[in-house]
């Protein structure tokens, strides 16, 4: 795999992780406990799609085959999507929804917070954008998993159950292929070993005060990387889509 | 008149009062006195205007997951999210007058308080978002424009702000029809289906003839509404005629003609039938609206307990 190559899945990489979860936060509409809480989430879900674009769109330069962000966006098919397998996990509960954002901000913080150094300028100017939003999503995530935690009986069991049934999607937040170690190498892409510690570090924090046990649970499901997904990515895909398929010769 | 203005000086908590500064063009503000049926008539409009904000971010929901560019999904959920917002500041005006956005949104699920009729119609294709845009946000911001210069200081004030974001949805809206007239010809047929479904639900959106409005009397003697349903409706159909011709859309209507010695379109009748029946709750989505509202609000009880649960705790342990 060339340099380029290697940027390249990288970029689309980072675009996918937003592209999806920006997704799943805008299935919110209209649904959350309170109109504060549906801006809130809609919110996120607008930052999500900013930052897919910028990512997508950086790695349609890099392929130079005249494509667009929105070709990638809605013209690949599943195989060709590497976002995380956590980004596609469905919205659940209003707990299921904080414990996916509780993990992905906590984690996207570090990430990009390392990413804005970046010795690819394109990566370090998004990735500095990006820590600015997710500076907000963390506590916005951190703050409800405190709220529902040390709240009643009946959120403290909810939050503490998604907290227990995302887990296994955070091991793959951390992994590594060909494609990061050859950026790596150049000071590009982030060593995702630190992250993981500073990530645990934090989130022991955070679960200690809203009053949940750490999980505890081995098995961590993987795919990502080989475009491996669950079977909600399908779905997500038909619907994303369907204007892009069913009228392809149209421009909107 | 100056003897008169005395007079009513020294009598601040009288009826008479109160119409001497309607009439004198001043605001009224939350503390001073206003009559009890002032009050429930604003209170009335208010949550009923609130309300339309937060059910109205229901048809346009429905389209974000399947908004075909990344753009237009950030211009789509950055308009809800006004919407939402628009809510929540009449919600806080209308809570000025003494009843709570719980009381409120109570009377919404009991039926007792309404919201706009039109979005009691379905958002069907991508060119209903345009077309909601466009037509609902438009006939919305020729009332509200009105509204600025509404009686009752906090309501006047929320007209100001949303004022200047709608205008902004509905250049959106219109972008979207255009770009779809420009585009292949299921696109121009997605933008003139969308016309034909949405105008005349956008001219009931001003409501009855002026001979027909139960609650217009009153509300322009105290000025709560500045000008009638029929002047507002027209002013409408004036404006957007022809942003619906340059582009090449065809307006529904086979009695539409410029009347030339008037300065202003004539018009067909309004199916007033169709319009009595779905406020009354026979539309197509008035069950799915409602029940979609109070289903979500019923899911996230335990939030809500949780966050006030919460709230206490660390208010007990600050103190």
């Amino acid at each position: 795999m060339t340099t380029k190559e290697a940027l390249y899945n990288y970029s689309l990489r980072m675009g996918d992780n937003a592209l999806i979860l920006g997704h799943r936060l805008s299935e919110w509409c209209s649904k959350a406990p309170i109109i504060e809480e549906d801006l809130a989430l809609t919110n996120v879900a607008l930052d999500m799609i900013g930052r897919a674009q910028a990512f997508l769109k950086y790695s349609a330069i890099l392929k130079n085959e005249g494509q667009t962000e929105d070709d990638l966006a809605y013209c690949r098919s599943e195989k060709e999507y590497h976002n995380h397998l956590i980004t596609e996990q469905p919205n659940g509960d209003f707990a299921h929804t904080i414990a996916r954002q509780l993990y992905i901000s906590i984690f996207e913080y570090h990430f990009f917070s390392h990413l804005e150094q970046s010795a690819d300028v394109e990566f370090a100017a998004i990735a500095a954008k990006a820590v600015k939003e997710v500076k907000y999503h963390r506590e916005h995530a951190i703050d409800w998993t405190i709220r529902l935690g040390d709240g009643t009986a009946e959120s403290h069991k909810r939050m503490q159950a998604a907290i227990n049934d995302l887990w296994m999607w955070t091991g793959e937040l951390f992994e590594m292929d060909e494609v990061d170690t050859i950026l790596l190498k150049d000071g590009i892409s982030v060593d995702l070993a630190p992250i993981r510690d500073l990530w645990k570090k934090e989130l022991d924090k955070v679960l200690l005060e809203a009053m949940l046990v750490f999980p505890e649970a081995e098995y961590m499901q993987s795919g990502s990387r080989k475009g491996i997904h669950t079977e909600n990515m399908g779905h997500i895909l038909s619907e994303m889509q369907y204007l892009q398929r069913a009228y392809p010769d149209a421009k909107w | 008149m100056y003897v008169s203005k005395q007079k009513h000086m020294h009598n601040e908590h009288t009826d008479e009062h109160f119409q001497f500064r309607i009439d004198n063009g001043e605001y009224i503000e939350p503390r001073d006195y206003m009559p009890e049926a002032y009050r429930k008539n604003l209170i009335r409009q208010i949550s009923q205007h609130a309300h339309s904000e937060v059910i109205g971010m229901q048809p346009e929901g429905n389209w974000i997951t399947r908004a075909p560019s990344l753009r237009s999904k950030q211009i789509l959920l950055a308009k809800i999210q006004d919407e939402g917002g628009h809510g929540l500041y009449l919600y806080s005006a209308a809570e000025t007058l003494g009843v709570s956005r719980t009381e409120m949104i109570e009377q919404l699920h009991a039926g007792k308080a309404k919201y706009s009729n039109i979005f009691n119609y379905p958002s069907l294709n991508w060119a209903d978002i345009g077309a909601i845009g466009w037509l609902v946000d438009g006939a919305a911001i020729v009332n509200q424009v009105s509204l600025q210069r509404t009686s009752y200081g906090p309501y006047s004030r929320a007209m100001v702000r949303i004022c200047k974001e709608e205008s902004f949805h509905q250049r959106q809206g219109y972008e979207i029809m255009a770009t779809m007239m420009k585009g292949t010809k299921d696109q121009q047929a997605m933008a003139q289906d969308a016309m034909n479904r949405w105008w005349w639900p956008a001219l009931m959106m001003f409501g009855p003839h002026d001979t027909d409005s139960p609650h217009s009397k009153d509300a322009m003697k105290w000025k709560i509404k500045r000008e009638t349903n029929d002047e507002l409706r027209q002013k409408f159909i004036d404006k957007t005629i022809p942003q619906a011709e340059l582009i090449g859309l065809t307006v529904p209507d086979k009695d539409l003609k410029w009347n030339e010695a008037a300065k202003k379109y004539d018009h067909g009748e309004i199916n007033w039938e169709e319009f009595y029946s779905v406020i009354k709750g026979d539309g197509p989505c008035n069950k799915q609206r409602l029940s979609h509202h109070i289903k979500y609000h019923e899911d996230g009880v335990w939030v809500r307990e949780a966050a006030e649960a919460h709230k206490l705790k660390t208010n007990l342990s600050v103190v």
